[in-house]
């Protein structure tokens, strides 16, 4: 298969950027899209020109660490895949493909296709953990969670915190992200003791770091690779309102709307 | 001479972890913030280190590679996590993990640190339930239990077939709220280079900010390791593209011996590789074997498609060869019956590189729905990897490398030999002999970094004396500037090869020389071709861009200079182990009926490798092992 690759070239954080003209030939259907990737970086160091900076570890859709936009679609037109996953039989021989970093005020671009999301490690620390020191645990099963309480709570917790919803989003809203952690730990039972407090806190920390509003378009649904769905942006809100106006921050909790 | 001291606490197994607990020395928990600790790799391991040692009240430091601590490599881990709850009211115990992995490891991992983890695996799943985990329960409410190869009891815990992810973002969330809290501070996209050593003691380390490229000195009163293992030496593993031995490799040139850097595994169900370009492959969780049959045809060089091969033509050689455990047999033996039959010229695939893993039987006991619920992802995982539908046409799965078990020697507090640098999961060498069963590896990542570290690291503290030191120290700034001319020659050779190219020469000579079965001529061609590739790196590498950059060709080739060194190593302690046990198969011993053949007089030991300085052999120690609670017996799954 044949392909010309328009890709996102930037030197830095502070650098303007430029799409450049990159034509492939004999490219294997069964190759990775980041396999393709490879092999033009294999091209460039021969000519003695640096290599197309992109992310990528596990290649098997679980790391999360691989966020490209393809063709203007964050992970590309292929539901439920990550960029890693995605095979170039997918595409359209002789097609033209355009790759560009993930897109959002919140995510810098570190070079080229590499983008910074320390924010979402930033929001979790500020409340998406259930406290429960190590050794003070009680007996596993001494608290039945019921199987369809379960498996919703495994439905959010897939997330791998690409951050695609956020590069999809018009208003680059992380809704999806935190109403994923605050769902999958709410959820629960061992969650409850923290659940308003959590929301509460994760909220502001989102509102901190300048991530817009959500207005309901669900693109972020759309893109995301592991499914994560829109109810639970729902219940991020139900959390939420429940923490501002009947749970009320205990004094000196800190967060804080 | 450099001595092993193993401290293994004295009196009857049961009863050696609560003795040494007492024995230890504690910190008080006011005095616990003087004390900064430095964790590397933020997997499982690491992350429970940090999580927990920060909840102690020590200063910690955590630094990974990855842009941020939850890409750690655990987080791929598909099956389980084992522990011996014996919800399953099958027959399982303490006892029979600690006998079933001691078996496993084909007698060559410790009977007291084997006994300390089964102990402990019980406290694991408390722990994580606790966090949030969700793990599969059954329609009661209660967890759910699933049995896992090489076993004969359902003790495996799962989340999915996403259990790495959900017991790493566990982990990763407890360190994350000690961030919040301010005992942990993190570093993401920093990489260790060196170990700083002090008065014999490990004082620091030197790191690189991949996105600056920013050379800096941190310093600590202990340093932990939890970087995980080197199957990249083969370039193509299930590892993820970062994984590395830097850490482990540095450490070992400043003091920390490196023990059975032989003992690899091969991990049975990979999706097999599809072309040169292949740049990693993909595992399929063992798991499957639970429902899917493994077979090959009957036939050398059968081209039907598998639908148009009947029953009478096929064969199911694990069911064949091994009754009792059919396909349910450890990795190392599943593994080396695929290549067996591939070798023979029955296997499928356009490479012929590939056995059959067939899940219509499956499919027609229990329906599509019930194998959707079980493996879904799985199936879906393969189909987008090969176009293929595994619910129509069986998968095709080969062996690939996966996991280390050797790695740096630790004394049973989890020490090197270097004192105060603590090496952990993965990355030392401890648990899990020749070769390790299925859902340990997260049950022994979780072990030493939730429940090992926190008491050992304390007895450390209580006992070292430790002068101040500060990144102004003459040796900090000697091993700091040695890690800057290391990065300035790599970018200095500006020759004609990547080290893309290179490593997966490396990689291919080690896959055949040192992969699946090994023998005496053919490890001797790599001990002498290994040399040679690695003065092709320095002389011809290139690597674009500046060292004070982002620059991932850079950050490959200072990862690969280290395998160059590492992967001789390997080779150096597969020609001296001349017997064959777990993942390490010398075709010069076995039996007559094919299977491995341990030497125990000479060989129940585990070979421990010092540094001697450049261009000298190190030097080769060994830990007797000595088995008093299990019986030394050929292990045997037919």
């Amino acid at each position: 298969m044949n392909f010309t690759l328009r890709i996102w070239r930037q030197k830095g954080p502070a650098s303007p950027g430029d799409l450049v003209t990159y034509p492939m030939k004999d490219v294997s259907p069964d190759m990775s899209l980041l396999e393709m990737l490879d092999g033009l970086n294999e091209r460039l160091i021969a000519e003695g020109q640096e290599p197309i900076a992109f992310e990528s570890d596990c290649r098997e859709g679980i790391c999360g660490v691989c966020g490209l936009t393809i063709n203007g679609i964050p992970h590309g037109r292929r539901r439920s895949t990550t960029t890693c996953q995605l095979h170039m039989r997918m595409f359209e021989d002789g097609e033209e493909i355009t790759i560009e970093p993930f897109r959002a005020g919140c995510f810098p671009v570190v070079k080229d296709l590499v983008v910074d999301r320390r924010a979402f490690d930033r929001i979790i620390a500020s409340g998406g953990f259930i406290s429960a020191s190590t050794g003070s645990a009680p007996e596993a099963n001494s608290l039945p969670v019921s199987k369809k309480m379960s498996d919703r709570a495994m439905d959010a917790a897939q997330c791998i915190g690409c951050g695609a919803c956020v590069a999809s989003c018009p208003n680059g809203s992380a809704m999806l992200f935190v109403g994923a952690k605050i769902s999958h730990l709410g959820l629960l039972p061992q969650g409850q003791p923290e659940r308003y407090d959590r929301a509460r806190k994760m909220v502001a920390q989102m509102d901190r770091e300048g991530f817009g509003a959500c207005t309901n378009t669900g693109e972020c649904e759309a893109v995301c690779p592991k499914d994560i769905s829109l109810e639970f942006i729902a219940r991020m809100f139900r959390d939420y309102l429940r923490s501002v106006f009947v749970e009320r921050p205990e004094s000196g909790a800190g967060g804080g709307p | 001479m450099m001595e092993l001291k193993a401290n293994i606490p004295s009196g009857p197994i049961e009863k050696k972890w609560d003795k040494a607990r007492f024995e230890m020395k504690l910190v008080p928990p006011a005095g616990r913030r003087r004390y900064s600790i430095i964790v590397v790799g933020t997997g499982l391991a690491g992350a429970s280190a940090a999580a927990s040692l920060g909840e102690l009240g020590y200063t910690i430091k955590a630094f990974c590679f990855q842009d941020s601590p939850r890409r750690a490599h655990s987080i791929a881990a598909q099956g389980g996590i084992n522990a011996a709850k014996n919800y399953s009211n099958d027959g399982d115990s303490i006892w029979r993990l600690f006998v079933d992995t001691i078996k496993g490891g084909d007698f060559r991992a410790r009977e007291a640190n084997v006994y300390r983890l089964a102990q402990i695996s019980v406290g694991i799943i408390d722990q994580c339930v606790a966090q949030g985990v969700p793990f599969a329960r059954e329609y009661g409410g209660l967890l759910a239990n699933r049995s896992f190869g090489g076993t004969q009891v359902a003790r495996t815990f799962y989340a999915r077939g996403q259990t790495g992810q959900q017991l790493l973002l566990g982990a990763y969330q407890a360190m994350l709220r000690q961030v919040g809290l301010g005992r942990v501070t993190l570093f993401p996209r920093t990489e260790m280079l060196d170990l700083i050593v002090i008065n014999g003691q490990a004082r620091g380390i030197v790191t690189r900010s991949l996105a600056t490229g920013k050379i800096e000195v941190h310093t600590a009163d202990a340093v932990v390791l939890a970087t995980g293992g080197y199957a990249n030496a083969f370039y193509l593993s299930t590892n993820a593209k970062g994984c590395n031995v830097t850490a482990i490799w540095r450490a070992y040139k400043r003091g920390a011996a490196l023990a059975n850097p032989c003992f690899t595994q091969i991990h049975p169900t990979c999706i097999p590789a599809s072309g040169e370009h292949q740049s990693k492959l993909t595992l399929m969780s063992e798991s499957l074997r639970n429902d899917g049959r493994i077979w090959v045809p009957l036939k050398k060089g059968d081209t039907r498609s598998p639908d148009r091969i009947p029953e009478s033509e096929r064969d199911y050689y694990l069911e064949r060869i091994y009754p009792a455990f059919g396909n349910l047999v450890p990795r190392d033996i599943a593994s080396r019956a695929a290549k067996a039959v591939c070798d023979e010229g029955r296997g499928v695939g356009s490479r012929g590189l590939g056995v059959y893993l067939d899940f219509s039987d499956a499919i027609r006991r229990l329906g599509e729905g019930t194998i959707r619920d079980k493996y879904g992802n799985l199936f879906d995982m393969y189909d987008r990897i090969t176009g293929e539908n595994p619910y129509k046409i069986p998968m095709r799965i080969y062996p690939a490398p996966h996991y280390a078990m050797g790695g740096t020697w630790v004394d049973y507090n989890l020490m090197s030999t270097v004192p105060g640098l603590f090496v952990l999961g993965e990355a030392n060498f401890s648990d899990h002999g020749a070769n390790r069963l299925g859902a340990s590896a997260l049950m022994q990542g979780l072990a030493d970094g939730y429940f090992v570290i926190p008491y050992s690291i304390a007895n450390y503290f209580g006992q070292a004396k430790l002068d101040q030191v500060d990144e102004d120290h003459a040796e900090c700034r000697r091993v700091a500037t040695e890690a800057q001319d290391r990065v300035r020659r790599i970018l200095a050779a500006r020759g004609k090869r990547s080290p893309d190219s290179i490593h997966r020469e490396l990689g291919k000579l080690m896959w055949d020389k040192a992969g699946m079965s090994r023998n005496e001529s053919g490890l001797k061609e790599a001990l002498a071709k290994i040399p040679l590739l690695r003065e092709e790196f320095w002389k011809n590498v290139c690597v674009p861009g500046a060292g004070e950059d982002f620059n991932q060709t850079l950050e490959h080739a200072g990862r690969l200079a280290d395998f160059l060194e590492f992967a001789e190593l390997l080779c150096l302690d597969a020609l001296e182990r001349r017997e064959s046990c777990g993942g390490h198969f010398r075709e010069e011993y076995r039996t007559a009926d094919g299977e491995a053949l341990r030497n125990d007089e000479e060989f129940c030991h585990a070979a421990v490798w010092e540094h001697a300085g450049p261009d000298r052999k190190p030097i080769r120690h060994v830990e007797p092992l000595t088995f008093e609670n299990v019986h030394l017996v050929k292990r045997s799954y037919k």
